[in-house]
């Protein structure tokens, strides 16, 4: 008797993921009903992000911006993130002494559960100065999220590329290192391509967390509904937008709002879910 | 010769790259107890917000968390056991391995907006429950994919002893393969709360923030994090102190979780 309740209560928690993640993009399609049919597939192209005062039924409302400033912002972090991650992964897979290995990847992974708003603050008062005096502008913008974006996204993406690094075969490495190669020609020509699809995973999944950040690119991406024209321009990110004006807004652009974040629950799904099922597979054991 | 300078430059760009990741962690910190040390008082930790302390946001905080873990906690544990143990791993049991993965990478703001649409709007007004879901709906994925990992790591050996015994099956789920995996699961759970007692994007508009001390579930909640957010915008030097206060707090509480978490660990091994 009490077997059968313990097995089906497994079986609901189960599949309460299941309809969690049904549950999320149904509200968010439900809600989002009005501005999908107002605006359709131009609310991706179209700048104009304007309330009617009058009436909060009327209104143009496009995303092209936020849409635009959370992709600059996330290319700007891949770029930065994707060297250093895999500098890391090597430097821990391959070239850290034995005793080295354990504190460097505390310290790593520390840097990963330092909480986003953390950043953030740390971002605000004391990295966009230096962005400032050295790139001109005003210290937020693209360019500032994007680096402080790489920084909360290298830890993880190094760790997945260290593991799939951890995976190579020693015999593999070895046979070629017997062969006269050089560390980096092992690297290179060995751990690579045998590691290749767990990196490319690595920086996939890295790119959907970087898209979804919210709290850190809030206080670095200026918030301002603008098309940046250079990279040290305020704009606005999806999450961004959310943060900060979701929850004032009413009618049809309560409505887009739900679009946007319709838009970014899709996305992600599809990048993470590429990432998992093309590059890093699922291990069952 | 070409070759081993290009290796040597190699092998020291990515010797490089670990010493920059370091020093970011080293620099966030110092920057945090400098600012954070500075403008903390005794008064800090026994006042509320409204009275320039982080009192009622540390209880409200944690209030939220620990509610967030004792539901997330088991519905998690009950579908990583039904994943490893019952699911004979079928196709369903990779489609609810591979959603609860997506669901753990989630937009911590999207779930955000999910349960306002559920828990805030229908209600109007902002209350910690909704918070609590929140943060109980971004645990759950975390906890599963714990418990699912650590009983795969149980020895077989274990189970099959379990049958001989005569035992039934979710006899020897609870007093075998869960003690078994423990010391790995009450791993992941520290590592999860660490997590979502950072969190703010799922807060803003669920819980939103109260100045005042609460135990009230129903009305607005208070939440550090979120206060961090509004009062690091605030232009006085006496909110940014707060904040930077509330800031080192925070993060001495993740780490301090986190590094326990750890430390458990690996002393088993």
């Amino acid at each position: 008797m009490g077997g059968k309740l313990f097995k089906n209560f497994s079986f609901f928690s189960a599949t309460l993921s299941f309809f969690i993640l049904v549950g999320i993009f149904s509200i968010l399609f439900i809600y989002a009903q009005d501005s999908i049919h107002e605006f359709g597939f131009h609310f991706l192209g179209s700048e104009v992000w304007e309330a009617d005062e009058d009436d909060a039924e009327l209104g143009v409302f496009g995303g092209y911006i936020p849409l635009l400033g959370t992709m600059l912002s996330t290319i700007i972090a891949m770029v930065i993130a994707t060297p250093l991650a895999i500098g890391i992964a090597i430097f821990l897979t391959e070239i850290a002494h034995k005793s080295l290995i354990k504190p460097v990847s505390i310290a790593i992974e520390l840097l990963a559960a330092i909480p986003s708003i953390i950043y953030g603050m740390w971002g605000l008062f004391y990295f966009a100065p230096i962005i400032q005096s050295t790139f001109g502008g005003n210290g937020v913008g693209l360019l500032t999220a994007g680096i402080v974006l790489a920084i909360m996204i290298i830890p993880f993406m190094a760790a997945i590329t260290r593991d799939s690094m951890n995976t190579v075969p020693d015999v593999l490495k070895e046979s070629a290192y017997a062969m006269g190669a050089t560390k980096f020609e092992v690297i290179k020509d060995v751990i690579m391509p045998y590691a290749k699809g767990g990196i490319i995973g690595s920086i996939i999944l890295a790119l959907g967390r970087a898209l979804g950040e919210t709290m850190a690119v809030a206080f670095l991406i200026g918030s301002v509904m603008q098309l940046p024209s250079k990279i040290t321009d305020a704009t606005t990110s999806i999450p961004v937008l959310l943060a900060n004006n979701f929850s004032e807004a009413e009618g049809l652009e309560m409505s887009s709002m739900y679009y946007l974040a319709l838009i970014l629950f899709v996305v992600s799904f599809a990048i993470i879910s590429i990432a998992k099922f093309y590059f890093l597979g699922k291990k069952v054991k | 010769m070409n070759r081993l300078l290009l290796n040597k430059i190699i092998l020291v760009l990515s010797t490089l790259s670990a010493v920059i990741g370091i020093s970011f962690l080293f620099w966030i910190l110092a920057t945090l107890t400098y600012k954070g040390v500075s403008s903390l008082h005794l008064s800090t930790f026994t006042q509320d917000l409204v009275n320039g302390g982080i009192r009622n946001l540390l209880v409200g905080q944690f209030t939220m968390a620990l509610i967030a873990s004792a539901i997330a906690v088991p519905i998690g544990m009950f579908a990583g056991i039904w994943l490893r143990e019952y699911s004979n791993q079928n196709k369903l049991a990779s489609v609810i391995r591979n959603l609860s993965d997506v669901m753990m990478s989630a937009p911590s703001i999207v779930i955000g907006v999910f349960v306002y649409a559920l828990f805030v709007a229908p209600f109007g007004n902002y209350n910690g429950f909704a918070g609590v879901i929140a943060l109980t709906i971004m645990m759950i994925p975390i906890i599963i994919s714990t418990t699912d990992n650590m009983l795969a790591l149980v020895p077989k050996e274990l189970r099959e002893a379990g049958i001989a015994l005569g035992g039934s099956k979710h006899k020897i789920i609870v007093q075998i393969i869960i003690k078994a995996a423990k010391v790995g699961i009450t791993t992941g759970v520290l590592l999860s709360f660490a997590r979502i007692i950072g969190e703010t994007a799922p807060l803003l508009f669920t819980s939103a923030n109260n100045q005042f001390f609460t135990m009230d579930l129903t009305g607005q909640f208070p939440s550090l994090t979120v206060s961090i957010y509004n009062l690091a915008t605030y232009p006085d030097e006496e909110s940014r102190q707060l904040a930077w206060a509330a800031s080192f707090v925070l993060t001495a509480i993740v780490l301090i979780i986190n590094l326990t978490g750890r430390y458990m660990t690996r002393n088993k091994k």
